[in-house]
Formats: C-alpha cells, structure tokens, sequence
C-alpha cells in the first residue's frame, strides 16, 4: 500500500498541456491543445490529495465526483473513471476542453494555495477522449416512466437536461432550431479550440441515452409552448441561448465588412466558410482585422481571423487587461498566436468606401474611472484623443441580448425586461410545466454553467413529473 | 429531408417547387418565409412561402436561379430531397379590412406578393395588383393574381406587355386617376420598392415593403439582415421581414445586398464547372 501524501511531496506545478507552436497553429483550425498522453495524466492525477472534504467538487456546477474520477485514472481504470464523470456530466470532452475550470473546480483545489491545482479539466479532457477513441459504450437504458418532456435547443443546457431527463427514465424529444444540434458548441465556439467531431461524438451519446432531436424545428414558429404541452408533452424546458447579437449603435456600422461576432463565428464554424468555395457560404476577411470586445466571444473571432488568412489582427478593448473577461488562458493563447491587444480605446464610428465598405475605424481613448455597477472601473473617454485605424474588417464582439421568438410567442410567460425568461434556481418558469435554464434566464455566461442549470431543471421536472 | 413532389419552370430560370413540409404547411401565414439548406455544403438561405395546402402537408416556393443555391435548388428533381427547410419565419403580414389596397409586385417579388394579395381579397379588402417584370416572358403568377384581384395592371420594362414602364410608373398613373389607396404592399427587388415608396410617400398612403436582406440563420442570431429603419437597426428575420416603406434605409440595404457578388460569382462558376465536367 502507498503511503498516504504530504503535501511536501507533491509537484507544485501541474504538468502541461502540449500545444501546436503559436506558429504553426496561427495558420490552421486544427485544434490547438493537444491533451495529455497516458503517462503525464497519470503523473497529473498523481498530484491530487484525495482530500477527505474535496473542496474541488463545490466549484462543479454540474456535482461531479472529482477526487474519484482521479483516483480511478490514477488506477489506471479509465474506463471506471469516464463512467463516474458520466454519472454526472454527459458531456465531458466539451467540458474538458470548454469549462472555465481556474475559476470553478480548480479554484477551489488546495494544492492551488501554494501552487498549480489540480488540472482537473485536463484529466477529465483525457479519459473523455480515451473513450472516445476506443469506441463510447452504451448507456444503460433506464425503465420508462411514460412521461414525455420537450426540449427547446440543443446546446449545452438543452443536452444536459436531455440526458438527465433520459436517464430518469422519460421519453425526451429536443427541438433545434438550426440544421445541427449543439448550439454554441457547434456554431459558436471554433474548431481549432473545440472539434467539431468532438461534439458531434458527445450529441451522439446523449442520443445513445434515448433523446430524439429534431434539427429544422424552430419553436415559437414551427411549435409553440403551449402547444407542445397541449399535444404530448407533460413538460418543457427552454433552453434557447443568447440570440440577438449587440450593435454599438455607431454611425456606420451597417457597412458592409463589419460583423456581429455571431454572424462571424455562424459563417466560420456552422457553414464552413474557411473552405469557401468548396462551401457555398462565403465570408470576408481583409488584411487588418479589428475585433471589439473583450471577452471569450472576442478572442475566438480574433483568431479565427487570422488563421482564415488576416495580415493583422487587433482587438480593442475600452478597458484594462485585467479588466477583460475572457479567460486568461485564451489571451495568453491569442497572443503568443500574434494577435495585438489594443487596451483602453473604444470606436466612435466607421468610414466606409464609395462602395459601401468599411475602411476605417474612428476610436477615442479610455482612462479608467471609478468602479461601475459591475465592480470593475469605468472607462471614460479622453476629450481629444481620437484616433484613426485602416481596417478592412470589423467584428463587434460585445454580447448578445435574449432571442425574443419564445417570449413573443409563449403568452403568459413572464419575462425580465431585458428579455430573459424569468425562472427560479431550479429553473421553474412562470407557466406551470415551462422551465428554463442557461443564458435565456441569466443572459450571457459560460458553458457550463448552462450545464449545471440544465441539470438542476432536470432534477426539478422529475421531481415535478412524479408527483404529476 | 423534405421531398419536392412537383416542380414547374414558370419563366426562363424562374421556377417553383412543391415541398413535402406539413409542419410548416400547418403554421404558414402570407409574409412569413422558410431558410433551405439544399446540400451539406449548402448556404442557408431565406425564400418566401407562396403558397401552402394544410391537408397535403406541403408547401410552395418560387424563385429565381441566380447565385449557385438557387441554381441547386432549381437542379433538384421530383422525389428528390431539400436537405434543410426551416419555418415558417418571420411575422405574418398584418391581414385586416383597410379598403382599397394596391398590391405591387416586382419581378420574382409577385410570388412573395401573391399570398398577402389573396388574403387580404379574402377578408374583403377591394385589392387592385399591379405586376411588373422585365419583358413579358418574365411575368409570373398572372392568372393567380388575377383570380385574387379586383383589377390586375400588368407593365413590363420593355412594353412588350401591358404598361411600358415600371410599375411605380403604374401606380403613380393610378393614384393620379384618383385611385384612393388605403394601404400599398411593394415587393419586389430593392430599388423596384424604393421607387414606389418614394411614389406613395408624397400622398401619405401607408405601404409596405418585404425586406430580403441577406439572411443566415434566419431566426434572429446573425444579424446579417440588419436594415435601418426609421434609424434604428432592426433585423428582417425576428423583427420583419415586413416593413414600413417609408422608412427603411434602400440605399444602405441595396450596398448590403450586394457584399458578396463577386463570391457569388465566384461559387456559381465553380459549381457550374464541376456539374459540367460531371456530366460529360
């Protein structure tokens, strides 16, 4: 028997991820992170105190037993493991690549006082893809309660709901807009940081679970809530993701060659445009490309901008770097891939060609004032300090707002007057039968804590079928 | 999948097909429109509802083969499969009693005209339809929109039928004769609308145009059919595609519709290439 670990005793630092060089990858979609080969995940694993009161577990939106599924790799029972991530998450080579997990499980891990933590999202990534490439086994198929549930999107919150529904035992069918199921996973995040097979592998699980998805049904137009629950189904969850992209409102910015970064990352990553014309779906990309933002959304466009062949790509952003909210490991990735960060500017308008294009980007500079609503400080502009940019292509990247298909189509259904669906934290909704869950409810956030809301309205609807 | 059950070439490149789509058949209403994705390396692209039967289950689509989705969709034969059809979008066209409408339709535009021009003849409005193209070979639905139409005016570019002129032209004659509209429908290409906005605009007659910006999802996620209207921006998909005429920007829509031309051609030419070189 091994003798139990000091602290001492332990590498302060996690193993790293191999990566393709920033640049050979600068110029391809393939993916960027490379994951652990056997030996440095059981080296990794090897880290983990198997605390008796894991903290780690209470920064898992979604619950998973995080000490046991390490200790299993460490085992060398991969198998094993994936099945206890499984109990929990039915989506783990996306939460492996996706999770914020330095500001979730990892944050809470000890090792990370006085050291790296735990690489938990790493090591939940590589028995994810072990299975994977060995061939993912069927579920086990749960007894039917002969309740049936409608499942409006198939992103991260539809899916996890789905699949939890499933393992309850009830017939669940998703709803998906869109010709592919996985919502912002499919359309939103790019290949070269989450594959497209990946999720694809993932969707087939949960169908594996039972779920049926039906792509090309747009609820709200093809159905309607109250229909659904009229017809077959005992009840619904909604979860449809932020929609509408946000504009800044600048004079110029309908010309041609500035984007949303919805609309950027759609052509990009859903239609394929980086193989234009072998797909018929085009996209333009110019030699200076400016992204405006600083969060996620805006890093994925960046480089996706540069590997679909920009000279230079810059985002702007009107506040501080440590003031950005995209992950410190997607800065860190985008500019080590040259993508040049221009901090404290914000634009004032576009100038477009005879044409109609756009050229140029007025910007004014920022200071940073005092803390705004959002506890981080308030950039105000510098009298005087415009400035002009060439740029060929824009992507505005600041957020997006509710879609409004549901809520306009759904009566009754009470809705906050940003347009989010209102819902309580286990996703009940104002309609009897109708939850909710993900960024519908809390407006725009992460992955995966539309997951864990997916989860929890999953819990709740059992709950609510059963005694029904 | 969703099979084509008939299929008609109404004018030189100008076809319509009948799809198997009862979902969207149940739900269709005239203005609204459906995104189709005819192959897997397809675009997605929007086309108006013309026409729609509940108790067969499909619905009807007209259009005109221009870039290499329609040239796609035009090469698909009966019993043979769209892959993608989504719908029905958009908000429906506000159907009530105003009295004497005029119905404009515009090339192509008259299949999307058409439906709206029977509905609102069906609540018991008094509709007049002027329908416009090019040459006469290029008018459509004509015996359709006759049938929905109180008087029919028919104007061709090029006078080899009806009216020499456009149908703005059309429709100045007619509000000039005393015609009192109570409300005009335009559809059509961008610039055929503006002109008879700019048309109706000095009588105050309420009119409406049917916006077709570029689309991609078509549901309210991309934003690409963003239009200024009233100087708000505001997207064809979730919020229109109908408007009021008076107030939309045509000359930004015009630049907007035009972003892609020279990668249309470009795909187009390459497609045509491969299907020649195919069938050789």
């Amino acid at each position: 028997m091994s003798e139990p670990k000091t602290k001492s005793k332990i590498r302060k630092e996690a193993v790293s991820m191999p990566k393709q060089k920033p640049e050979v990858r600068r110029r391809n979609f393939d993916e960027v992170a490379l994951g652990y080969v056997e030996e440095q995940a059981l080296a990794e694993a090897d880290r983990c105190l198997q605390c008796p009161k894991p903290e780690c577990i209470k920064g898992c939106p979604v619950e998973i037993d995080i000490p046991a599924f390490i200790k299993l790799i460490r085992e060398k029972k991969f198998d094993e493991s994936i099945r206890k991530i499984k109990e929990k998450n039915s989506l783990p080579a996306i939460c492996g690549r996706v999770c914020p997990q330095e500001e979730q499980c990892q944050q809470f891990c000890v090792l990370g006082k006085a050291g790296d933590p735990v690489s938990i999202g790493r090591l939940e990534r590589f028995v994810a893809d072990w299975e994977r490439q060995k061939g993912i086994d069927a579920p086990d198929k749960t007894q039917s309660t002969g309740k049936k549930v409608a499942v409006i999107g198939a992103g991260p919150a539809g899916l996890t709901a789905a699949a939890d529904l499933a393992k309850f035992g009830h017939k669940v069918v998703v709803f998906e807009a869109l010709h592919l199921p996985g919502g912002v996973l499919m359309y939103g995040i790019p290949e070269f940081r989450l594959p497209k097979s990946i999720v694809q592998a993932e969707v087939d699980y949960v169908k594996k679970l039972g779920v049926q998805i039906r792509t090309d049904c747009l609820v709200g137009r093809t159905y309607t809530i109250p229909e659904l629950l009229g017809r077959e189904f005992d009840a619904v969850f909604v979860g449809t993701g932020a929609g509408l992209p946000q504009f800044l409102g600048l004079p110029g910015e309908n010309l041609g060659g500035v984007y949303s970064a919805n609309e950027f990352l759609i052509r990009v990553n859903l239609m394929k445009a980086y193989a234009f014309p072998e797909y018929d779906t085009p996209i333009k990309i110019g030699r200076h490309v400016v992204v405006i933002g600083g969060g996620n959304v805006a890093m994925d466009s960046a480089r996706s901008a540069l590997r679909l062949g920009a000279e230079e790509v810059c985002i702007v952003y009107r506040r501080s770097r440590e003031e950005m909210p995209a992950r410190l490991e997607e800065i860190q990735n985008a500019e080590e891939e040259g993508i040049i960060c221009k901090f404290l500017a914000a634009p004032t308008r576009f100038i477009g060609d005879e044409k109609g294009w756009v050229k140029q980007m007025e910007c004014i500079c920022m200071e940073l004032g005092p803390p705004d609503e959002s506890g981080r400080r308030r950039p105000v502009p510098v009298e005087g300090s415009e400035f002009i940019m060439d740029v060929d292509t824009v992507v505005v990247a600041i957020g997006r707002t509710p879609n409004p298909i549901i809520q306009r189509t759904t009566g009754g259904l009470e809705v906050t007057r940003e347009g989010t669906i209102v819902a309580d934290e286990n996703g009940r909704a104002s309609i009897e039968g109708v939850y909710a869950g993900g960024d519908i409810v809390t407006g725009e956030a992460t992955v995966i804590s539309a997951m864990g809301a997916g989860k929890k309205a999953a819990r709740a609807i059992h709950e609510y079928l059963m005694k029904k | 999948m969703y099979k084509i059950l008939a299929k008609k070439e109404l004018a030189p490149k100008i076809k319509l097909v009948e799809i198997c789509a009862p979902e969207i058949a149940e739900k269709a209403q005239p203005g609204q429109f459906v995104i189709l994705r005819v192959d897997e390396k397809g675009e997605r692209f929007p086309l108006t509802l013309v026409d729609w039967n509940r108790s067969k289950g499909t619905i009807s689509l007209i259009f005109l083969e221009v870039g290499v989705s329609t040239t796609k969709l035009g090469g698909i034969g009966i019993g043979e499969d769209i892959l993608d059809v989504v719908g029905p979008l958009g908000n429906p066209s506000e159907i009530g009693r105003y009295g004497l409408v005029c119905i404009v339709g515009g090339g192509v535009g008259t299949a999307s005209a058409y439906p709206i021009a029977r509905a609102l003849k069906e609540v018991g409005n008094r509709v007049v339809s002027i329908v416009g193209a090019k040459t006469a070979g290029l008018i459509i639905l004509e015996d359709e929109m006759r049938k929905v139409s109180d008087e029919l005016f028919i104007s061709t570019d090029d006078g080899s039928r009806g009216y020499k002129g456009f149908v703005s032209d059309v429709l100045k004659t007619l509000i000039g004769k005393g015609y009192a509209f109570n409300l005009v429908y335009a559809i059509g290409p961008a610039v055929m609308m503006r002109a008879n906005a700019e048309v109706s605009r000095p009588y105050n007659i309420k009119t409406i145009v049917s916006l077709n910006s570029i689309m991609v999802d078509g549901m309210g996620m991309c934003g690409a059919c963003r239009v200024n209207v009233g100087g708000e921006t505001r997207f064809a998909c979730v919020d229109g595609p109908e408007f009021d005429a008076h107030k939309v920007d045509f000359g930004e829509l015009i630049k907007r519709q035009m972003m892609y031309t020279s990668e249309e051609k470009l795909a187009l030419e390459r497609w045509e290439k491969r299907r020649s070189s195919c069938c050789e």
